[in-house]
């Protein structure tokens, strides 16, 4: 046989192959239009006076910082950054969270026909649109309503009385079965072995979690924490059909905010540079996510 | 392992530990479970009793039961014509999903591409960002091309905005599949669409039912989408249909209410069964990005 050289291109290397730019272009091209143009537009449009309606609808211009000026004295701004650091902190990180793996826990101890059927009543939760969450938890909050009549206080509307509260307590029973998931995942996938020579030694319960296993688990606590955050900056229907961001602003959120700026308003360049705040914060997070899923492999 | 385990402590004293017992704790656990269950199942009892009650009120009641509150909804115009809105825009948004997910997480899996690592960080980073962000310049493009109150249109952007996500699952399911078989079907002379019909479909089909489902749930749900970009009663999905309702005060009956936002649940329960049934994998985060 002849020596094998010059024959043709190396074959011990990929190649660039011209068919997978066919395949991708169809997504790319959606994704270019309908994503990435409406993103560069949207950095365009939060530096302007764009409006709805009205002589700036049309004859808007570039405005440079005056929209950060703007939200560094709006009352109302910062009120919505509190209001979103309460509830990503409250029902997503400490709520969700918490919960999420307290149910993880016990569902794993409990007997069978327990642990199906409260499984699957948190899933269901989950898997419900939102829209319906927001009007079953708007019909459980409302003065004679179930909870009010639990509580005792048949004629209060705790949908006034705690908005923010009850809004973050309707989003934490909808989410918290991804935690759930994610968390009963993660003890599953824990090697048996440390456990057993945990038990073997005779380290309690209380032990075996604090010094064992939730060290074990600080990957898929710290991806939990990550998407949880990222998935609750940006939450809107649940809120707004509950409560349109009232009563007053008690529970307007930057994401309820930018719509009501824009569509409510009419303020639709003001509207987006508050929405690329938004984005800033998510991003933050997302980077980290990054590093800490690349850290685990 | 034995029933019993015992172990010498510091004097020769041995303690006995047994195995299995059924303790405090685990009675404490069960109950604690027990109660979390009705956290989580008396706000949703509330739709279902009230769906079949003749006259009900905000409050958990048990039922007078009627079949009336249902027959009210199935009579109802506006109520079925946004199913039928929400039928083709979660339909169109999973079937243009789905199918652009799987011919671009195909190459994006086994095919030599520069830049594939930074592409697939931009991709998952696009699927965090906020739908609220792109809504106003979204809007500014749908006026400008006349596209506003269509739900194919509509269906369009929600298609987008459900890509970057579908493509990385896809991926992740692609890459599972093992490279072999497509090596021999190369070998054997078969082209990169002919593999990818005939080798790659066929193994992929738990993961592109996944992708289609979740995509298809998300669609369904959808709000704030719809809610911006189309106007006429006839274009109005499920979502924005009980937004309506929930706003007109007395216009609407509770009962009714509550049997449409049951009817408009079940679809995505149904599914999401389906679903999990494949599903069970995907929440282990190892290797998230590759």
């Amino acid at each position: 046989m002849a020596v094998v050289g010059t024959l043709g291109p190396r074959l011990d290397r990929e190649r660039f192959q011209w068919s997978s730019l066919l395949m991708l272009a169809p997504g790319l091209v959606l994704l270019v239009v309908l994503f990435l143009g409406p993103v560069l537009y949207a950095f365009y449009i939060g530096f302007t006076n764009l409006a709805l309606v009205g002589s700036r609808s049309r004859d808007y211009s570039f405005t440079g910082l005056e929209n950060v000026a703007r939200m560094l004295g709006d009352y109302v701004f910062i009120k919505s950054s509190w209001l979103t650091i309460l509830f990503v902190v409250g029902s997503a990180i400490v709520g969700q969270s918490v919960l999420g793996m307290l149910l993880a826990i016990l569902l794993r101890n409990a007997v069978v026909p327990i642990r199906i059927v409260v499984g699957s009543i948190v899933i269901v939760a989950w898997v419900l649109p939102e829209i319906t969450v927001a009007l079953i938890w708007y019909a459980f909050s409302q003065a004679g309503g179930t909870l009010s009549i639990l509580l005792g206080h048949g004629g209060t509307n705790f949908l006034v009385l705690v908005p923010m509260l009850i809004v973050s307590v309707a989003n934490l029973w909808r989410n918290v079965a991804f935690s759930m998931l994610v968390f009963s995942a993660g003890l599953r996938n824990l090697p048996s072995e440390v456990l057993e020579a945990a038990e073997v030694e005779g380290a309690s319960a209380w032990r075996r979690y604090r010094s064992v296993i939730l060290p074990l688990l600080r990957p898929t606590i710290v991806t939990n924490l990550l998407l949880v955050t990222i998935l609750n900056l940006s939450e809107f229907t649940l809120i707004y059909a509950m409560t349109q961001g009232g009563p007053g602003i008690e529970t307007t959120t930057l994401p309820i905010y930018v719509y009501q700026e824009a569509f409510v308003f009419h303020q639709l360049g003001y509207g987006t540079a508050i929405s690329l705040v938004l984005v800033l914060i998510g991003a933050f997070f997302s980077l980290l996510f990054v590093r800490a899923s690349r850290r685990q492999v | 392992m034995s029933a019993v385990q015992a172990r010498p402590l510091a004097g020769d004293k041995l303690i006995v530990v047994p195995y299995r017992k059924v303790s405090a704790a685990a009675m404490a656990t069960n109950l604690v479970l027990i109660l979390l269950g009705c956290f989580f199942l008396l706000p949703m009892l509330w739709m279902v009793f009230a769906s079949i009650d003749s006259n009900p009120d905000w409050a958990i009641r048990i039922p007078s039961p009627t079949l009336a509150n249902f027959a009210d909804v199935l009579g109802r115009a506006d109520a079925l014509s946004s199913f039928r809105s929400s039928l083709i825009l979660a339909g169109t948004t999973t079937v243009l999903t789905t199918l652009l997910a799987l011919l671009s997480a195909y190459p994006l899996s086994r095919m030599h591409i520069p830049f594939k690592r930074p592409f697939m960080l931009v991709i998952l980073f696009a699927s965090g960002l906020p739908v609220s962000m792109l809504v106003v310049p979204v809007y500014q493009m749908y006026v400008y091309l006349g596209w506003l109150d269509s739900l194919y249109t509509t269906a369009l952007f929600l298609a987008a905005s459900s890509l970057p996500f579908a493509i990385w699952l896809m991926k992740n399911f692609i890459d599972a599949v093992p490279v072999e078989l497509e090596h021999a079907a190369a070998i054997d002379g078969a082209s990169t669409f002919r593999i990818l019909r005939e080798v790659v479909l066929p193994l992929t089909v738990p993961g592109t039912a996944v992708t289609a489902i979740y995509t298809f749930i998300n669609a369904w749900g959808a709000f704030i989408i719809p809610f911006v970009l189309t106007y006429s009663p006839d274009n109005q999905p499920g979502p924005v249909e009980i937004y309506n309702f929930m706003g007109s005060h007395g216009l609407f009956k509770f009962g009714d209410l509550a049997v449409f936002s049951l009817l408009f649940s079940v679809p995505v329960i149904v599914l999401y069964l389906f679903m999990s049934r494949y599903f069970s994998g995907a929440f282990n985060f190892g290797g998230a990005v590759k």
